[in-house]
């Protein structure tokens, strides 16, 4: 504990030897970006464990006010290392790093300091951040792979949006679930070989996906529409919210989880508020539009092949989405999810999601300010929100955490009936 | 009729009965109905936490059948018995439509494929059908709480997986007073006045209410203020800025039998709520009111039930003992002590008193002159000490006519107040005695271990003193008293329940967090089919768990030491120690007083300083004394300064007295340190030139609050430079949190955010029309770190306050996003505020305020740095201790802080704060990233402690309740720390008004500097 941890740097070397493992935070997305790196040499594995003991582990290496997705990512690691199926002389570890003022831009030196604690001091961290936090040599991140990145989020947001759609109505059981994984199959593929990775070859790929998925034969019942947000990780992963999606999903709910796609859009909305707020660069200014845009087409790809494709709901564009924050919480609100929280509340009320779990790890600041505490202003202005707020954390219990959102569901259901008279 | 009206069936098992079943002679339950007829009937259950409720219903809404049982956990049985009830009373029930609801019902419900009603939605339905006028609904029950908004636009709310304030927070509590909730009830009746005791768990109110107890305040007036508690509790956390008005309906089992509670609610809110019939059973009645019934064949469930196996698919951990052998082993090693006899008086008579009155228990041990227990009594403290006391003494003077008390010493939270009554000789904190004790049985011990009632403490031992305290914090209970707590509720004794932990096969894994979060992983067992053994073992474990990983923070493989003295009440149960031994895979010692170490070692201490002081006898009461010894206690509100505690004086005969509930030293005029050396006071005296003012513009309200603690010299200079006037909201005080508490929409967010809302509330009552509260992404920009930013919850709280606080219509809040960091752009977007809200202003004008504000910010902060230095140096001249007390600008609110800093300060210590070392430190590299301003010093803070062996030097770091980024600083400070062999402190603070624990946490760390 005495001795400050030093970075291990990812060394090019290390690029041909070493396995890097990935925190599983979105199922499909990250199944089919790690193979998009496989493909360009890097010995990727996304660990897909969801045993008890990882829990246990990040109780032991980290501190335990800490947020439940650091608790839970780190414990994740530190249960694969141990389990003695990696060389672990030859293993790095990957994680996601923000940069904002929220905490959990100190994931990567929690992970560092319970490596450390655990005896996995040998093992690299790689850092993968937008704001060039930290930098590795056998880790470099050029246009190449952010292409091939990019494209494995596109088709991770679009199955992700058609396949909770048609699940939901299905009237094969299993028939969604069985094309989303000839796609992702089909796209893992695709990536590692550097195909698909065009925008031609992307609107092709998203068309044919709205195609297939819109003939798959549904049979339209009056379901609850219940949406997902909150902090980006329990959002996500199913091993934070105890799988959320699939619990809705049997107790007969339509879902619908906002993609990826906003988020990193967001990330420059910031960039591009701090010099309105506060001043700055303007070529600074000039580059975060400009990749802003740059992601925004990515989007409209989407957009087009669904509303055109078929009879299937696309989300509003992101820039409608940020107009919507900005009237109810402004721009400036920035940390964690920020604003973009608030603003996918307020954009799934508007498509008639206006059941919403928002979801957070027990002691998360960032939504004390966006979640729970713009619950009251939002319900002003949709007076149909029908919102729980539910806690994740190593405590919680999955009984309680479902009667809360049964009793969510159930105000829902009351909706849904009456909406029914109404129109009879 | 011919039906039985059944009596609760725990009365028949003799079983203690706490809250859901001590009201049963109220009101008729049973059968009501006479011939059956020809309609299907209607069956609601609703499966509680502790409680099973049912009702049938007759297709007019009759209620035919109600009933309730405590389930035991065991709810396939109950519920099949109570459906044999059921048919038995009604035949005709024998197909009937069914649904369930509650928590624990879950489970069953899908089990059998019957219909479940979320409870709160039921609630709503049957309050639709009898209550059809209600407004809002307040409903607790044993481990929830919930709000229902029905007229206007209704919501639901019930409470979080952080909540206190339920029926069995009563219990709780009710077993802290050791009276029944009737009791309960019934003393609160006649209250005198209420006490402010914090609900948000459990851990909380203890520690308000123990000082209380142990004060000696009136049990009637501690009883009227748990329950106001509760209410506060229900209002803060669930209304969340809905004012709860018009026709309100109290229901659920707290509420059913507790008059006092309903009281409390009314005074509270200021109306007067409805009390329905039946208000126990509106969750059952929900149930069969609902449409989504299905019609069952009763004979068919109770057939199903009967057959029905348990599957114990929890989630398990490894049995206590692997075989029989093992225990044996393990008995052996540890039961050898069991029955050797007491040491007899000398022939000398000589002997030593040690008194440790602790949270919920009183130890006494009176030794001989070779150290060795000639006596001991170990008794819970009834809500007051002293009375146990007295007895031990005439005890001990019965039994021993010619004995001569040579020393006597009291230890724990009664310390002082035990020994100003039977005027002891000497007081120790309990950490001293516990380490003095642990030697007796392994000098050379390096940790020990104490679990007790309420609390957890551990002390490591270096080089033959104390080198470093773990105490349980705010919220990390799993003590003893909370195994004890679950015994009852399950139906067992403390003993028995032990006992049935030793042989279970599959313990339930519970994980390791506080009370609360415990009853819910429970809950989910007892759906999982978890039978009691496995329960009561799982606890066991979690407890160990608790202390270990919550309290300690081991980390595999991390040795706590090599010889480990366990101690305290909780570890006389034998699963608790041995899931202990297998958890750090080694053998402890438990020494046979394992459960009065504190009083024993308090002897110890008695007979050491007798020897030095030379004591020719104790000064203890004699036995004429303590028959004459009487006890009155008074309750005033001390005037010796602003803060007008509320006091217990406890009058003893010959004049003694004890005032209790003080946070100063003043009332008991004892060691005053005449000249005191505070940076905290300093900083507030800065502060407290910036007052309101009237100006030649309108006046701005400033909420004194979160960073205006440091940036109010800014704002304040700012705009006193433009011509405005400015009003500053007035100090914190709990009433001015509870004005602004039904504002709060966030429970668990930290204590100095929920007071803002009393701030702006305060604001709006003395009537600015303008309030200025702006959003600081960033702070100042001091160089120390990776970046400078602020928490989210201090850059963005105004916005919470925008979006929660009923404004009226003629008041403004200004709260724009602002880049203090960039001085030059902040002019400009400064002055577009201005052209915007106020207009009139040039911009030169703007930038001459703004310039003399940042010249008055460096001020402030220049000042309190040379006040650091010249405090350095005085220190180094008169060698008086330092501690660096640290944490964050507002934690210099009393209201916030309690008052450390004074006891501290009081206690002939220098104290500095961490800005105020800022000319000693720079940026430095760490194992963290290092991006908030504020933090950024407490990094430096701890540089400097660490790096100046020659100085006499603390750090203590306060951290607030919930507060998400500490948890990053704390560890790395701790590293910086203890990296330089420094001892790390760190308080966490709350609501909580007094200072028990941490002053024993003060008190082990300046006896640990003197060692």
């Amino acid at each position: 504990m005495s001795e400050e941890i030093k970075r291990i740097e990812f060394t090019k070397e290390m690029k041909e030897t070493y396995k890097i493992l990935l925190p599983n935070m979105l199922s499909v997305h990250f199944a089919i970006i790690s193979e998009a790196f496989r493909g360009m040499g890097y010995d990727m594995e996304l660990l897909t464990t969801c045993d008890r003991e990882i829990v246990e582990e990040g109780l032991k290496y980290v501190h335990n006010d800490t947020c439940y997705p650091a608790l839970l990512v780190i414990g994740q690691f530190i249960h694969a290392l141990k389990s003695g199926k990696y060389d672990l002389n030859r293993t790095a570890v990957l994680i996601t790093q923000t940069g904002g003022g929220c905490r959990a831009s100190n994931y990567i030196h929690l992970l560092r300091k319970a490596l450390a604690k655990a005896g996995f001091a040998q093992v690299p961290v790689i850092s993968l951040n937008p704001a060039g936090l930290e930098k590795n040599e056998g880790f470099v991140i050029n246009l190449t792979v952010i292409r091939r990145a990019l494209a494995g989020v596109i088709y991770g947001d679009a199955l992700m949006l058609l396949a909770n759609q048609t699940r939901a109505y299905e009237t094969i059981p299993g028939a969604t679930d069985a094309l989303l994984e000839r796609y992702v199959t089909l796209t893992s593929d695709a990536l590692r070989r550097g195909k698909l990775v065009s925008m031609h070859k992307i609107k092709k790929t998203v068309k044919a996906m709205v195609k297939d998925f819109a003939a798959i034969p549904l049979h339209r019942t009056q379901k609850p529409k219940v949406g997902i947000v909150g902090e980006i990780y329990v959002k996500y992963s199913p091993l934070a919210n105890n799988d959320l999606e699939a619990f809705l999903h049997s107790q007969g709910c339509e879902v619908n989880v906002p993609g990826l796609l906003g988020f990193l859009q967001y990330i420059f909305d910031n960039n591009i508020q701090d010099v309105k707020l506060y001043g700055g660069k303007k070529s600074f200014l000039y580059i975060n539009k400009l990749l802003r845009r740059y992601l925004a087409r990515y989007e409209k790809v989407i957009r087009k092949a669904v509303t055109k494709g078929s009879d299937l709901f696309c989300p509003a564009p992101h820039s409608h989405v940020r107009a919507l924050g900005d009237d109810m919480i402004g721009l400036g609100c920035k940390m964690g999810e920020g604003w973009l929280l608030t603003a996918e509340m307020m954009e799934l009320c508007e498509s008639g999601y206006e059941n919403i779990v928002c979801v957070q790890p027990f002691g998360c600041l960032p939504n004390h300010i966006v979640g729970k505490g713009m619950v009251r202003k939002l319900r002003e202005v949709y007076p149909n929100a029908n919102i729980v707020a539910v806690d994740y954390d190593p405590g919680a219990t999955r009984v309680n955490q479902e009667n809360r959102i049964k009793l969510m569901l159930s105000v829902a259901r009351e909706n849904l009936a009456e909406k029914e008279k109404e129109t009879v | 009729m011919g039906c039985p009206v059944f009596l609760c069936p725990t009365v028949e098992n003799g079983v203690f009965l706490r809250i859901f079943c001590y009201g049963f002679d109220r009101g008729k339950k049973g059968c009501f109905r006479g011939k059956a007829q020809g309609f299907m009937l209607k069956i609601g259950m609703d499966v509680g936490s502790t409680t099973l409720k049912a009702v049938v219903l007759d297709e007019n809404g009759k209620l035919l059948f109600k009933q309730y049982r405590r389930h035991f956990s065991q709810i396939t049985e109950k519920i099949g018995e109570m459906l044999r009830e059921i048919l038995s009373c009604c035949p005709e029930a024998a197909k009937a439509s069914f649904a369930i609801s509650g928590s624990a019902g879950m489970g069953f419900a899908e089990e059998f494929d019957i219909p479940f009603v979320q409870e709160v939605f039921a609630t709503k339905i049957a309050v639709k059908q009898r209550v059809p006028d209600a407004d809002c609904i307040i409903e607790l029950g044993g481990e929830d709480a919930k709000i229902l908004f029905v007229s206007g636009l209704p919501e639901v709310r019930m409470n979080g997986t952080c909540a206190g304030g339920t029926g069995s927070f009563i219990d709780q509590m009710a077993t802290l007073l050791g009276v029944t909730p009737d009791d309960m009830n019934t003393l609160a009746e006649s209250h005198t006045k209420i006490y402010s005791i914090a609900s948000r768990c459990g851990v909380f109110a203890k520690t308000d209410i123990q000082p209380l107890i142990n004060q000696g305040a009136l049990k009637e007036d501690i009883a009227a203020s748990i329950f106001y508690a509760v209410v506060n509790q229900t209002v803060s956390g669930l209304a969340q800025g809905r004012k709860i008005e018009g026709n309100v309906v109290y229901l659920g089992g707290p509420l059913t039998f507790l008059s006092s509670l309903r009281e409390a609610f009314d005074k509270t809110l200021g109306l007067s709520g409805v009390f329905p019939e039946n208000s126990l059973y509106f969750v059952a009645l929900g149930a069969a009111y609902s449409e989504d019934t299905k019609v069952f064949s009763l004979a068919d469930l109770i057939e199903k039930t009967a057959h029905y196996e348990k599957k114990g698919e929890y989630l398990g951990c490894a049995p206590l003992f692997a075989s029989k052998d093992e225990y044996d082993a393990f008995y052996a090693r540890h039961h050898k002590e069991d029955n050797l006899p007491l040491a007899a008086l000398g022939k000398d008579r000589r002997a030593y008193i040690g008194i440790d009155s602790g949270s919920t228990t009183i130890k006494a041990v009176l030794i001989n002159e070779n150290e060795e227990i000639v006596l001991s009594s170990y008794q819970t403290n009834s809500g007051n000490p002293v009375p146990i006391v007295k007895e031990f003494l005439e005890t001990v003077y019965t039994t021993y006519p010619d004995i001569r008390i040579m020393g006597a010493a009291s230890t724990g939270y009664g310390e002082e107040m035990i020994k100003n009554a039977f005027h002891l000789d000497f007081g120790v904190v309990e950490t001293m005695a516990h380490f003095t004790a642990a030697k007796k049985y392994e000098p050379k011990v390096d940790f020990i271990i104490d679990i007790g009632g309420q609390d957890i403490k551990c002390f490591q031992i270096r080089h033959g003193v104390i080198d470093n305290i773990f105490l349980n914090e705010a919220c990390s209970s799993g003590c003893g008293s909370f195994l004890q707590t679950f015994a009852g509720a399950l139906g067992h004794s403390a003993e028995d329940f032990s006992r049935l932990a030793l042989f279970a096969d599959k313990p339930v894994d519970l994980g390791s967090r506080c009370t609360v979060f415990m009853n819910s992983s429970v809950k989910q067992a007892q759906k999982d089919g978890a039978s009691v053994e496995n329960i009561s073992a799982g606890l066991c474990i979690s407890v160990v768990k608790n202390a270990l990983y919550k309290v300690i923070r081991v980390s595999a493989g991390e040795s706590l030491g090599e010889h480990i003295v366990v101690q305290g009440g909780t570890f006389l149960n034998d699963a608790v120690l041995r899931a202990f031994e297998n958890e750090l895979g080694k053998e402890v010692i438990r020494p046979a007083v394992a459960g009065k170490m504190g009083a024993f070692g308090a002897a110890l201490y008695a007979k050491e300083q007798a020897k030095i002081k030379n004591l020719s006898q104790s000064g203890i009461l004699d036995k004429e004394g303590v028959r004459r010894f009487t006890h009155t206690v008074q309750a005033v509100t001390c005037k010796g300064c602003t803060n007008r505690c509320k006091l217990t004086v406890n009058l003893f005969d010959g004049g003694r007295r004890f005032i209790g509930g003080n946070r100063c030293e003043k009332p008991n005029e004892k060691k005053i340190v005449k000249e005191t050396y505070s940076l905290w006071d300093y900083k507030r005296e800065l502060l407290s030139g910036y007052s309101s003012f009237e100006g030649e513009r309108e006046t701005i309200g400033l909420p004194m609050v979160l960073n205006f603690f440091e940036l109010l010299p800014f704002w304040h200079t700012l705009f006193k430079n433009l011509g405005f006037g400015v009003k500053l909201s007035p100090p914190s005080t709990k009433k001015l949190y509870l004005a602004g508490q039904n504002a709060i929409p966030s429970d668990t967010v930290c204590y100095p955010a929920k007071l803002a809302h009393g701030h702006i509330q305060a604001l709006v009552d003395e009537g600015v029309k303008t309030i200025f509260y702006p959003c600081l992404s960033y702070n100042m920009n001091e160089g120390l770190g990776d970046n400078h930013f602020n928490c989210p919850v201090v850059a963005y709280y105004p916005r919470v306050i925008a979006a929660n606080t009923a404004f009226p219509a003629d008041v403004r809040m200004i709260y724009d996003d602002f880049g203090i960091h960039r001085p030059k752009d902040f002019v400009k977007h400064f002055h577009a505020m201005l052209e915007r809200e106020f207009g009139g202003i040039s911009l030169a004008e703007t930038r001459t305020a703004v310039n003399a504000a940042y010249a008055e910010y460096e001020k402030y902060m220049a000042q309190i740095r040379e006040k650091g230095e010249e405090f350095l140096a005085l220190a180094k001249e008169k060698q008086l201790p330092i501690i660096v007390l640290t944490g964050r600008p507002y934690h210099l609110d009393k209201e916030i802080n309690h008052g450390i800093d004074d006891f501290i300060k009081d206690s002939g210590i220098v104290v500095l704060s961490e800005d105020s070392l800022g000319n000693y430190y720079t940026k430095r590299r760490l194992a963290v990233l290092n991006q908030w301003t504020y933090h950024a010093r407490l990094y430096g803070a701890a540089h400097f402690v660490a790096e100046h062996p020659e100085l006499n030097i603390n750090f203590v770091q306060l951290v607030s309740f919930g507060c998400g980024v500490d948890a990053i600083t704390t560890d790395e400070v701790r590293r910086i720390l203890e990296s330089a062999g420094k001892i790390y402190t760190q308080i966490k603070i709350d609501e909580i008004t007094n200072l028990g624990a941490v002053k024993i946490r003060l008190r082990s760390l300046f006896a640990a500097l003197e060692g």
